[in-house]
């Protein structure tokens, strides 16, 4: 083995913040699940944070480059387990997401897929470094992230799936893509998404209409747009200094869906108004430029790479949930990274720190 | 520095790190975040007003509490109609999830079928979503039950704990005391109802209906804190309601008592009524109805069976009936004979009929010499045909409307009858044809065009037997209502009302002394109904109900119409009592039950003037003996009748 790097080097500053909105996260579940069934979401929530913390440290203690030679493997067990999902999945809402390793334990794979791309596509534009992209170079980079994403999409996970788009686009970006490929690129998808929205026969019903309800939040209040509808009447009636702690009327009340994993935001932004939220929105401003920062020091192109990935799927992860929360986006399903309950979310989340953390420790390198 | 060990892939790099692209991710994650601060911003500061009363409105909701109507007392204070509690079923139309799964479950929850269920919902299809629409009204225990059980299945529905009417058994009184009922689509677009909302309850005919706006009282509500399932989770205020007044009828239950028992198994109508006030004492219509079952959901088959009756259960014929009066119209050609000076000069030869303009007009006996007074104990229609004719039938229209014929009383109950009084205007307006004078003559014995109610000859009579003075007929005591509704409803139910009639006191012991002979002389029509040791005055009545007299027929409808007006004492009367029996055969089967509704109340009075008597004049045992004792008004001369 090799020399184990200091830790002095580890980013505590980063760690701050994320234990900071952690805490938070704790806090809110508490409150969303305090006169549910649910109740006690928080106890697990803090245990899924112990694990996820421990996971961390053992991750940034394998060389990222150790990461990078094993990911093909890697690659091939992920697109497996994402086809055993399919065959020996638990069916949960209608959808086959979970593998139930016994013990009450459960393993949703398209959580852990996210990481695995973004380590791999990392090591793909790696490989391509110093050279334009040609139109070969990008079609196997789409067919590396669209393969797995064909994959959750018909579990069907449309939320998990399109995360993994940002860690493409991302690589794609870095890679060297030029504005030309990107307007005929961007042009195609117009096409195909024109076309698909016209038969009509892409989306599952539920999805279209959440979509509708995302147009016309009034059209159906019960059904689609109901959780619209009252995500926006919890957020706004927050006001600027919220309702205090516990004392969010649509939270409280039942009316705000899963206030504690995808509507977490909103039941915070009722309950600590518009200066919470800009806290929370402040805090996540100085995690990801944080992030970026360990990008720009990172010893070599897969380390800038790797934490440019994990950039962009936090930042497309935020940028869908709390949109979705304030009514800019359709509803998705996609949780909110360091503040939704959920143990594959978190271990995702922190997993993904546990690399950037590695990349971080070996900056001095040369 | 320390070095990290390099794997093989790494061996080859030496690239520049892309610095720009940085910046620029470093750019794009600042718009993200500005962009959903924007959103925040939009919705939390900008327009956290309106969310935070959406927010509220999600919250709390209002649930009625219903004001308990006002209960129905007897002019004694004796309890006439009264609530129970009662839980209805409503569904809450922004709570339905899925009708098409629901509908039938909450079909044989509640014992009804979805078609029921679907007509509720249709019929309430303009009403605002929050509203809830009442479902079954009166649900049993076990209806509750599936309800409370299914609170999380069917949200939709909601109990509510209402008052409900208990109205006498039997349909005693219904006609006066009317019933009540879910106002109708109709009634919602009348200025009256301008306040009410769909599914309110409303006072229906009746009582009920007349002073609706006293008895309803006023609903109040509270505030429910309610989470997303409509499960209460605690409350904020509550603004209570107003019960209904309670109203004490002018009705008399023991003079009702004797009216009902008396058109037991008959057709028609009785009233009685206090001459001095116009206070009514009883009222029946016959067939009756039982307003219980209108109080609750109705059945199919009892609204059936009350629609297709031939003798019109919902009618209250003692103020809805227009029939030919028949001889009690006598009493009316008699004042205005008098009043003219006409009548007293009179002396027609009776011989079983007398020809007018051609026509022989028949009477049923040979009379022979008739004066005025004797004129009305015999019934006499050569007399009247022949008054009839001196008097003209402008004359005759004049008097009977100065005593309310042809318009309504102004009986504080909905729905009275106009009736008809011929005259020559009357028949050109109506007909565009002149009147004839050979049509006066049967007018002057109350048939012919001349139609009237129960209550209009009740008034007319005995306001002749007042000396001239009419009152308005009423049901609930005016002191028991405030002024501006006394006078509202005075409005709503224009009618003569209060007035005086001129009639020279001559003439009015004449008329009075001959209808005391109607029930005393032998030779009166009445004779059989007269009650001994009782000043008991009236005229009979025997209305033909087809031309020409058929008393024979085996065919019930051709049956004259029965009709007595009976009063006591025959001046001044404190009761008046006015019986129409239909098909009845002959005035004077009306009278004896008209005798023993008066009797029933003498007695009372009697039995009531003792007990004073007991305590202000000896100690002595004083056996109650109605018919003995002393009558209770003044003495008065007695009518000299010859035969």
């Amino acid at each position: 083995m090799f020399r184990l790097s200091s830790y002095r080097d580890f980013d505590w500053v980063l760690l701050g913040f994320v234990c900071v909105l952690s805490v938070i996260s704790v806090l809110e579940i508490k409150s969303a699940t305090l006169h549910t069934k649910f109740h006690g979401f928080d106890h697990k929530q803090i245990a899924f944070l112990g694990a996820g913390l421990l996971l961390m440290f053992l991750i940034s203690m394998i060389d990222y480059h150790r990461l990078i030679d094993i990911v093909p493997w890697a690659y091939g067990i992920s697109i497996f387990s994402l086809l055993a999902v399919k065959v020996a999945g638990q069916k949960v809402l209608g959808a086959r997401r979970w593998i139930n390793l016994g013990g009450g334990v459960h393993f949703q794979p398209s959580e852990w897929v996210k990481l695995v791309l973004i380590v791999a596509v990392a090591r793909y534009f790696w490989n391509l470094a110093g050279r334009d992209l040609t139109w070969p170079d990008i079609g196997k980079a789409a067919a590396l992230v669209c393969v797995p994403m064909a994959l959750v999409l018909t579990q069907p996970d449309l939320g998990t799936a399109l995360t993994y788009s940002p860690i493409l686009m991302a690589g794609l970006f870095l890679g060297g893509i030029r504005l030309r490929q990107v307007v005929i690129i961007g042009l195609a998808l117009l096409l195909v998404g024109g076309i698909a929205w016209k038969s009509g026969k892409r989306l599952k019903p539920y999805q279209q209409a959440r979509i509708n309800a995302f147009i016309n939040p009034d059209s159906d209040p019960k059904g689609s747009g109901y959780q619209i509808r009252q995500s926006l009447i919890a957020v706004g009636s927050g006001g600027i200094w919220g309702k205090g702690a516990n004392k969010g009327t649509q939270t409280q009340g039942d009316f705000l869906p899963i206030p504690y994993t995808d509507f977490i935001f909103a039941a915070f932004c009722e309950e600590h108004g518009f200066v919470g939220a800009m806290g929370v929105l402040l805090i996540y401003f100085l995690i990801l430029m944080r992030l970026i920062q360990n990008a720009q020091t990172a010893a070599d192109l897969p380390g800038t790479y790797i934490i440019m990935g994990v950039v962009a799927v936090i930042t497309f992860q935020i940028a869908v949930n709390i949109g979705m929360v304030v009514g800019l986006m359709p509803v998705t399903g996609i949780p909110l990274p360091l503040m939704s309950y959920g143990g594959s979310s978190v271990l995702f989340t922190f997993l993904a720190l546990g690399i950037v953390m590695n990349v971080r420790m070996r900056r001095f390198v040369n | 520095m320390e070095l990290t060990p390099q794997t093989e892939l790494a061996l080859g790099k030496a690239e520049k790190l892309p610095m720009g692209k940085l910046h620029v991710a470093q750019y794009g994650v600042a718009a993200v975040l500005l962009i959903l601060s924007i959103g925040l911003w939009r919705l939390e500061v900008v327009s956290a007003d309106n969310f935070r009363a959406m927010a509220e409105a999600n919250r709390i909701r209002k649930v009625p509490v219903m004001a308990p109507r006002g209960r129905l007392f007897d002019r004694e204070g004796r309890l006439l109609v009264d609530n129970y509690p009662s839980v209805s079923c409503y569904i809450l139309r922004e709570q339905i999830k899925n009708l098409e799964t629901d509908l039938p479950m909450i079909a044989s929850g509640l014992h009804l079928t979805v078609d029921q269920i679907e007509g509720a919902l249709k019929k309430y299809q303009s009403a605002p979503k929050y509203q809830p629409i009442p479902l079954k009204q009166d649900i049993t225990p076990d209806e509750q039950a599936f309800i409370e059980a299914h609170r999380n299945e069917l949200p939709e529905l909601e109990t509510l704990e209402e008052q409900r009417r208990v109205y006498p058994r039997g349909g005693f009184a219904a006609h006066l005391i009317g019933y009540v009922g879910e106002i109708s689509e109709e009634d919602l677009n009348k200025e009256k109802y301008a306040f009410y909302n769909p599914g309110d309850v409303v006072g229906k005919s009746g009582v009920e209906a007349t002073y609706d706006a006293l008895l309803r009282g006023v609903d109040g509500s509270r505030d429910v804190i309610v989470n997303s399932h409509g499960k209460e989770v605690g409350h904020l205020g509550e603004t209570m309601a107003q019960p209904g007044k309670d109203l004490k009828l002018t009705l008399d239950l023991d003079v009702q008592m004797a009216a009902e028992k008396a058109m037991e198994g008959k057709n028609g109508a009785v009233i009685a009524m206090d001459p001095h006030t116009g206070e009514i004492l009883a009222l029946v219509s016959r067939p009756t109805f039982d307003p219980n079952q209108f109080a609750i959901r109705l059945s199919k088959s009892y609204w059936n069976e009350i629609l297709t009756n031939p003798n019109h259960p919902l009618l209250n014929k003692a103020i809805q009936a227009q029939l030919a009066p028949g001889s009690t119209f006598k009493i009316i050609m008699s004042y205005a004979g008098l009043q003219e000076g006409v009548a007293q000069l009179m002396h027609v030869p009776c011989n079983h009929g007398a020809t007018f303009y051609g026509h022989y007009f028949s009477c049923d006996r040979n009379h022979g010499m008739v004066t005025i007074d004797n004129a009305i104990p015999y019934s006499c229609d050569t007399f009247y045909y022949t008054l009839a004719d001196r008097l003209g039938i402008d004359t005759i229209a004049r008097y009977a409307s100065s005593v309310g014929i042809g318009q309504k009383t102004g009986i504080d109950l909905p729905d009275e009858a106009t009736g008809t009084l011929p005259s020559t205007a009357w028949k050109m307006k109506t007909f565009h044809e002149k009147w004839y004078a050979g049509e006066t003559i049967s007018v002057g014995i109350g048939q012919g065009a001349v139609t009237a109610s129960p209550i209009q000859l009740a008034r007319a009579l005995s306001g002749i037997a007042s000396g001239g003075v009419l009152r308005r007929p009423h049901v609930v005591f005016p002191d028991e209502v405030p002024a501006d509704e006394l006078q509202a409803i005075h409005e709503t139910f224009p009618g003569s009302g209060e007035k005086t009639i001129p009639l020279s006191t001559q003439n009015w012991q004449i008329i009075t002394d001959a209808m005391y002979s109607v029930t005393s002389a032998p030779i009166g029509t009445a004779y059989m109904a007269r009650l001994e040791g009782v000043d008991f005055a009236g005229k009979t009545g025997t209305a033909d109900v087809v031309s020409g007299r058929d008393r024979s027929s085996k065919n019930k409808d051709t049956i004259p119409n029965a009709w007595f007006v009976g009063m006591t004492p025959r001046r001044n009367p404190d009761i008046v009592v006015a019986v129409l029996w239909e098909h009845g055969y002959w005035g004077n089967n009306s009278a004896r039950l008209a005798s023993g509704i008066i009797n029933a109340y003498v007695t009372k009075q009697r039995k009531r003037d003792n007990n004073i008597k007991i305590a202000e004049v000896a100690p002595a045992p004083v056996a109650p003996e109605a018919t003995t004792s002393k009558d209770d008004s003044p003495k008065r001369p007695t009518a000299e009748v010859s035969n």
